[in-house]
């Protein structure tokens, strides 16, 4: 099939390998990929601040440029749950109410696509290493997407998941809050790597390259030995 | 800024740095996490019951006018006095006023959080009663003279050491800093007070419309003593606590109990009907109900966020929220703290005021998530951000993403930002982190990633 990948932009400016493994994964499972070129943001940080209108003018470019895909996968739990969620709600009432509600059932954050879209949870990769995974709040509370990552992880050759206590904690990133509220976003970052550093593991693997973002700024500020990584890297690796 | 803004802001600032607050609370709710669960696995469906009980306060809340007549007809039938309060001052002079007529002296209280909403004590104080607090922990913070740190835990930002320091200097009575120990001492001061009380202050967990009745429940016996001794007794109840019927209890009681404090069910669940009747060996000879609004109409009127009102007061959502276990309940600067309380303050105390609370929060949902009567919490605090900014945009921020909706929509402009951002990083090395640096918010305590040398979007591009 025709996979359109919405690449979200800090994605796009900070993490581009992850977008380019998503490529890679999606290309070798047989399917054609096509990426638009713009809108390069999904809204978010206007709506989240209560800017509808300011967001509403991005958001109606994302819904034009995808209204004939016929999936989309979304490298971001956040952005995948401002287009499937938010976005019904943001155009409530409006013209691009309908649109919104056509385009949520296709759009799909990326390792839901794999999982329950495409059925496929080996993609034969190797990663020998002990990884922990942090649950994106977006994606786990918006999207319902507990159990996708970790049957692609389950399927990796040598990678050893040791889940922390603190898997489902908010990290503290937040969009704009991180800025805002920079004290209790740098707080909660830190429970956050405290739980990840008490499973030993090497690596912190997530769907939502926002959250890595933010533990791995923290990590590497205070000199703790643990490394971020995004799922589809790990997803990629043979 | 406005300035509980303010305030929130300083007081986050420092209490979420302090790693001694910061262990007291995580470790308290680590543990409240893992009987709550265990209670949770006793009932046979939990999301089953969650579904029940918000079902059960959405009929509620929907018909509220008939459910508050009916309730205050019943309670009335057997001689309690219901008195209908508008607003705080409209409570407080309905109090003050039972206590000039009674001529009280002493009022001993039991927990009651639209207490504090009203600023209760203080009135009383003012106008010369003495007021003892009867819950363990709220007539410790009462000693500090400090307000109640958790909707359901007062005191559970003490440690025992500091509990014993308070009651050496304001009981003089302190052997050891054992649990036990310094509960007796409570008692023994708290008993005396009971016999002395003129008048016993409540408030209510639940009020059943069926059967006129008040629902309370503990776990220390003291509403018991406030409400039995006293010759005259008063309940205060915010009018979005009533239930339609007495068997939604069956469901609530054990709920309330488990999502406040991890038990099956509290110690002790009283119902209160009525002042002592003909034949009755004890309660009180007069009995007062004061119906609360205070706002809570207003909440209701929102049909978005009506919801709020389904509110039980168990303080679960606070104790799962990765924000009050860093600022503390203090730093809120409300009665009401956490999400529930970022999400009603605004409509309580206005708006513009106290929008703050909104946005502090990165929006995790796990307040919704444990919410046992389905509350859209941290969707109400995107609603109230979405209507603080639409009533009151702040100019820079407004310019600021009408200025970037145009970027992010045209691939030549954003590819410009992309060259840009790569140049504005070689400079930003130079003032990273200091005052100068208009990233500071971030790279004050974490690094920020570089712009990359190709972007996905320059990748994709040359690859085709």
């Amino acid at each position: 099939m025709t996979v359109t990948l919405f690449i979200p932009c800090f994605v796009d400016l900070f993490y581009p390998q992850v977008g380019i493994s998503m490529v890679r994964i999606l290309e070798r499972l047989g399917h054609k990929v096509v990426c638009p070129s713009s809108p390069a943001c999904c809204g978010q940080p206007a709506f989240n601040t209560g800017y509808w209108d300011e967001s509403r003018k991005i958001a109606m470019k994302v819904i034009e440029s995808l209204k004939d895909a016929e999936v989309v996968v979304i490298a971001s739990g956040s952005c995948g749950a401002m287009l499937k969620v938010f976005y019904p709600e943001l155009f409530a009432g409006t013209k691009y109410e309908q649109m919104a509600r056509e385009l949520a059932p296709k759009c799909h954050e990326f390792s839901a696509f794999l999982v329950n879209k495409l059925g496929v949870t080996d993609l034969g990769a190797t990663f020998p290493h002990k990884v922990t995974f942090h649950d994106g709040c977006h994606g786990l509370r918006e999207l319902n997407n507990k159990r996708p990552p970790r049957e692609l992880l389950a399927k990796v050759r040598g990678l050893e998941l040791i889940e922390m206590d603190a898997a489902e904690t908010c990290c503290g990133f937040g969009g704009t809050f991180s800025a805002k509220f920079p004290a209790i976003s740098t707080a909660m970052g830190d429970v956050k790597c405290a739980s990840a550093l008490d499973t030993k593991a090497e690596f912190i693997v997530s769907c939502d390259s926002s959250c890595l973002m933010q533990i791995q700024g923290l990590a590497d500020r205070q000199k703790k030995p643990i490394k971020t990584i995004h799922l589809a890297e790990v997803l990629v690796q043979s | 800024m406005s300035a509980p803004a303010t305030h929130f802001k300083e007081d986050a600032r420092r209490v979420s740095a302090d790693l001694r607050h910061r262990g007291i609370i995580q470790t308290a709710m680590g543990k409240y996490e893992v009987v709550r669960d265990q209670r949770q696995r006793s009932f046979q469906d939990w999301q089953g019951a969650r579904q029940l009980a918000a079902a059960t306060k959405w009929q509620a809340v929907n018909h509220l006018d008939k459910h508050l007549e009916q309730f205050a007809q019943q309670i009335e039938s057997r001689g309690t006095k219901v008195h209908w309060a508008s607003t705080a001052a409209q409570a407080r002079d309905i109090i003050l006023g039972i206590l000039r007529e009674k001529n009280a002296k002493v009022v001993v209280k039991s927990k009651a959080m639209t207490s504090e909403e009203i600023h209760l004590n203080d009135a009383m104080e003012q106008a010369g009663y003495e007021v003892v607090e009867s819950d363990l922990g709220e007539f410790i913070v009462q000693l500090r003279e400090e307000p109640p740190y958790h909707l359901v835990f007062p005191a559970m930002h003490l440690t025992r050491g500091e509990i014993k320091d308070v009651f050496e200097r304001k009981l003089h009575d302190a052997p050891s800093d054992e649990p036990e120990v310094l509960t007796m001492v409570a008692r023994r001061v708290l008993r005396q007070k009971y016999l002395q009380a003129d008048v016993g202050i409540t408030g209510a967990n639940f009020a059943i419309a069926e059967t006129g009745m008040v629902s309370i429940t503990e776990n220390e016996g003291n509403a018991r003593l406030t409400a039995a001794l006293p010759r005259t007794m008063i309940t205060l109840v915010g009018i979005e606590k009533v239930l339609p019927r007495l068997e939604d209890l069956a469901l609530f009681l054990p709920m309330l109990a488990v999502m406040g404090t991890g038990q099956p069910i509290t110690c002790y669940n009283t119902m209160y009907g009525g002042p002592r009747q003909p034949g009755e060996a004890d309660g009180p000879e007069e009995y007062h109900v004061v119906l609360l609004d205070n706002q809570r109409t207003t909440l209701l009127a929102d049909a978005e966020q009506r919801d709020a009102l389904h509110c039980i007061r168990c303080g679960a959502c606070l104790n799962v929220c990765p924000i009050f276990r860093n600022v503390g309940g203090y730093t809120y600067g409300t009665v009401y703290g956490g999400p529930i309380g970022s999400v009603i303050t605004p409509h309580l105390r206005g708006l513009q005021d106290w929008k703050h609370l909104s946005y502090a929060s990165s929006l995790c949902g796990a307040c919704t998530e444990t919410c046992p009567v389905k509350i859209d919490l941290h969707h109400h605090l995107l609603q109230n951000r979405r209507n603080a900014s639409r009533s009151k945009p702040i100019w820079w921020q407004k310019i600021a993403f009408k200025l970037f909706a145009p970027v992010a929509n045209s691939p030549a402009l954003w590819s410009l930002t992309t060259k840009l951002g790569r140049i504005g990083q070689v400079f930003h090395g130079l003032i990273k982190g200091g005052v100068l640096d208009p990233a500071e918010a971030w790279t004050k305590t974490r690094e920020l990633p570089p712009v990359a040398k190709q972007s996905f979007r320059e990748w994709w591009k040359e690859r085709k």
